[in-house]
């Protein structure tokens, strides 16, 4: 029988930004249905990571190679890489001002469904869609009315990422920092989003400095990212050993 | 007087051979105008960037290129279909110039409420000579403008719109300009006079559309009145062919506790100008000007505009956003000047443009000048580029590109249509936008590979 391909396998990368090395050599591999926590102090390479997986622009690799389901990503557009099931939730949603929530969101669906083959989704469905998705997640319609995160409180900016991350249903959900600026409610319902999309088909990265999020959405594996590499990787509890000693052990101070 | 140059002489022979058929020829008053408006124009000669309000924009088209006046049989040219900018436009009142002639087939002024008036010069100075010589230049007059003195002797059509004391129209009333259709360049001088009486109200839309693929010349001038307690909402669309040269100078004078409305949406022309100077002369007058415009390919577009506060407790507000692509450009040149009485003015003025391309180019020039002592007056202008990190979080939600960067382009010139105080005006002049916008692949095979 053939060894089963995992989820993401990134193999010795090295990323620079602005000609600064960033990424120094990190290996990770993700399997299917599984959830991982990346976690590390600031400055380590954690938004970089997320980044160079979605394709951002300006973000270069100079070697080693991302796999996703057996496909190197090295070279993909962002929205290529959509398309084929890889999502990121910003750390810091972006604002467009004039541009409908629902309006958006169709645009993004229809292309993915576009490029996939699929027959895009009439209005009627598409609102079905919604509907069923928002009311799973509880928020409120009136968000979708909403320009894209204009006006939005900072837990309304993170959930509108878990609506658009179930509305479009990725394989590869990244999450980056979904849980700084939330205080403990607006945690908790973005964790019972995030867990209600749990499914043996789909993988997920948590990037995250604290250990808090995992008392909400327990991982199956936690690596310690410093340096540019990942220097540690463990079960949960080795969360819960780094929210005590903190991050000086890997040559960085806490933040 | 200074020496004409070979730009100018056959514009000067033009008005002597055109004349005798230009609307109102037997009336002295209206002999006497054009008189010395051909007087003013062979005095001032055609702006040239020399002058101060002239600097950024230079009148090539004019230079490279011989235009002859239009002539009835223009105004008779076959059109397929009448570009609408409202919903069922041709079943709603409209007037329809063709080649800068009234075209009285495509025209509806059926649904016109009574106390309104919307006919072309020549049938205004036909029926009411003593009423339009009563407002014709009158509120037009600046002294040091030589496209509103060519087109003083050399009007030769436009639009008379007049909405009697307290009469107030909910409809929008529509005028649409074709252009293009001809084989040879032609100029034309529309004079379009618009009087909102006391306490009336209006809405109009002009719309200016290059139909064919000729060059022409628009030398517009609009003079509008809005009266005490009057209200009116002036909107241009102004998507003009691509070898069309649109120039347009607008004088208006503000009542008391009157409001005006302007907004002039630029998607085409490969020259424009819309110069336009509010005269607030009423206590608790408002006017707002606003614009926005999308350029392309080598076009230039100019908004030149002067709010004047001469009394006590007026408002203005200027928003003009525009989006410039490939190696086109804009000027703005934004006066607002409070006079000595003016005191309590407010007045809040607001210019972004976003860069596009390396080759595209704006020059903004903001100016407040304050001579009276309590108000309350601000502005702004910035120039950028698009989002990188917008654009990357809707790519990496699936939208294409190409698509996401036409989202954006929207979304900065939404703020600008927000200032359109009519839900259907700025419904269809958000749809113009999408439509301007550049056509999107949605062939997954092109963008897999692009």
């Amino acid at each position: 029988m053939a060894k089963k391909i995992p989820m993401l396998e990134i193999k010795n990368l090295h990323v620079s930004v602005g000609g600064k090395e960033i990424l120094k050599g990190l290996d990770l591999s993700v399997g299917t249905g599984e959830i991982h926590a990346i976690m590390g102090p600031n400055g380590s390479g954690k938004s970089t990571l997320s980044h160079v997986i979605a394709g951002r622009q300006g973000y270069e690799i100079t070697g080693g190679r991302i796999v996703y389901k057996g496909e190197d990503l090295t070279g993909m557009e962002p929205e290529v890489r959509a398309a084929k099931g890889i999502f990121l939730a910003f750390q810091y949603p972006v604002e467009i001002p004039g541009v409908a929530n629902t309006t958006f969101l169709k645009e993004a669906i229809n292309a993915i469904r576009r490029y996939r083959g699929e027959p895009e989704l009439d209005a009627m469905q598409f609102l079905k869609l919604m509907r069923q998705k928002t009311k799973d997640l509880g928020i409120s319609e009136d968000m979708l009315k909403r320009a894209v995160n204009v006006g939005f409180s900072g837990g309304e900016k993170k959930r509108n990422e878990i609506l658009q991350m179930a509305i479009l249903n990725p394989t590869l959900a990244v999450l980056d920092e979904t849980d700084s600026g939330l205080d403990i409610d607006a945690l908790k319902i973005v964790a019972a989003g995030v867990n209600s999309l749990r499914s043996p088909e789909r993988s997920t990265l948590i990037i995250t400095h604290y250990q808090r999020l995992l008392d909400y959405i327990v991982p199956d594996q936690v690596h310690v990212l410093a340096n540019g590499r990942i220097q540690r990787s463990g079960g949960k509890e080795l969360a819960l050993e780094l929210e005590k000693k903190g991050y000086a052990e890997f040559g960085e101070a806490a933040a | 007087m200074t020496n004409l140059s070979t730009t100018e002489q056959p514009f000067v022979a033009a008005f002597d051979a055109a004349r005798p058929g230009l609307p109102g020829a037997g009336l002295g008053w209206l002999a006497a105008l054009r008189d010395t408006g051909i007087a003013r124009f062979k005095a001032l000669g055609l702006p040239t960037p020399k002058l101060e309000a002239w600097k950024y924009t230079r009148l090539r088209p004019l230079e490279d290129t011989r235009y002859r006046p239009v002539t009835d049989a223009d105004g008779r040219a076959t059109v397929d279909l009448v570009p609408s900018i409202l919903a069922a436009g041709k079943d709603r009142p409209r007037l329809v110039f063709v080649n800068g002639r009234l075209n009285e087939q495509l025209s509806n002024r059926r649904g016109l409420p009574t106390g309104v008036r919307v006919q072309c010069l020549r049938d205004a100075l036909a029926a009411d000579a003593g009423w339009v010589e009563k407002h014709l230049a009158g509120i037009g007059k600046a002294d040091s403008q030589s496209l509103l003195a060519l087109n003083t002797a050399m009007m030769d059509s436009g639009l008379v719109f007049r909405v009697e004391r307290g009469v107030v129209v909910e409809q929008p009333i529509e005028a649409v300009f074709i252009g293009g259709l001809t084989a040879h360049p032609v100029a034309y001088f529309p004079r379009n006079l618009i009087v909102i009486e006391d306490g009336a109200q209006a809405t109009l839309v002009t719309h200016h559309a290059g139909a064919g693929v000729g060059a022409y010349l628009a030398n517009a001038v609009t003079e509008v009145e809005v009266g005490r307690g009057a209200k009116l909402r002036h909107y241009r669309v102004q998507a003009e062919s691509r070898d069309a040269t649109h120039l347009t100078t607008t004088h208006v004078r503000v009542g008391r506790d009157a409001s005006y409305e302007n907004f002039t949406l630029a998607i085409g022309g490969r020259l424009s100008r819309n110069e336009i100077s509010v005269r607030m002369e009423g206590e608790g007058g408002h006017c707002s000007v606003n614009g926005a415009y999308l350029m392309r390919g080598r076009e230039h577009c100019d908004n030149t505009t002067l709010i004047e506060h001469l009394v006590p407790r007026t408002t203005c507000r200027e928003v003009f956003k525009g989006v410039l692509d490939d190696e086109s450009r804009a000027v703005f040149q934004g006066r607002i000047v409070v006079h000595k009485d003016a005191q309590k003015t407010d007045g809040h003025q607001l210019c972004k443009a976003l860069l596009l391309s390396t080759g595209a180019e704006i020059d903004a020039k903001p100016e407040l000048e304050i001579y009276a002592d309590d108000v309350k007056c601000s502005h702004g202008a910035t120039t950028g580029q698009l989002d990188e990190t917008a654009l990357f979080y809707l790519r990496s939600r699936g939208v294409p590109e190409a698509l996401a960067r036409n989202l954006l382009v929207q979304s900065f010139l939404g703020e600008a249509l927000d200032e359109i105080t009519s839900d259907e005006v700025r419904q269809a002049l958000t749809d113009k936008i999408v439509h301007a916008l550049p056509a999107v692949c949605y062939l997954a095979e092109e963008w897999k590979t692009g």
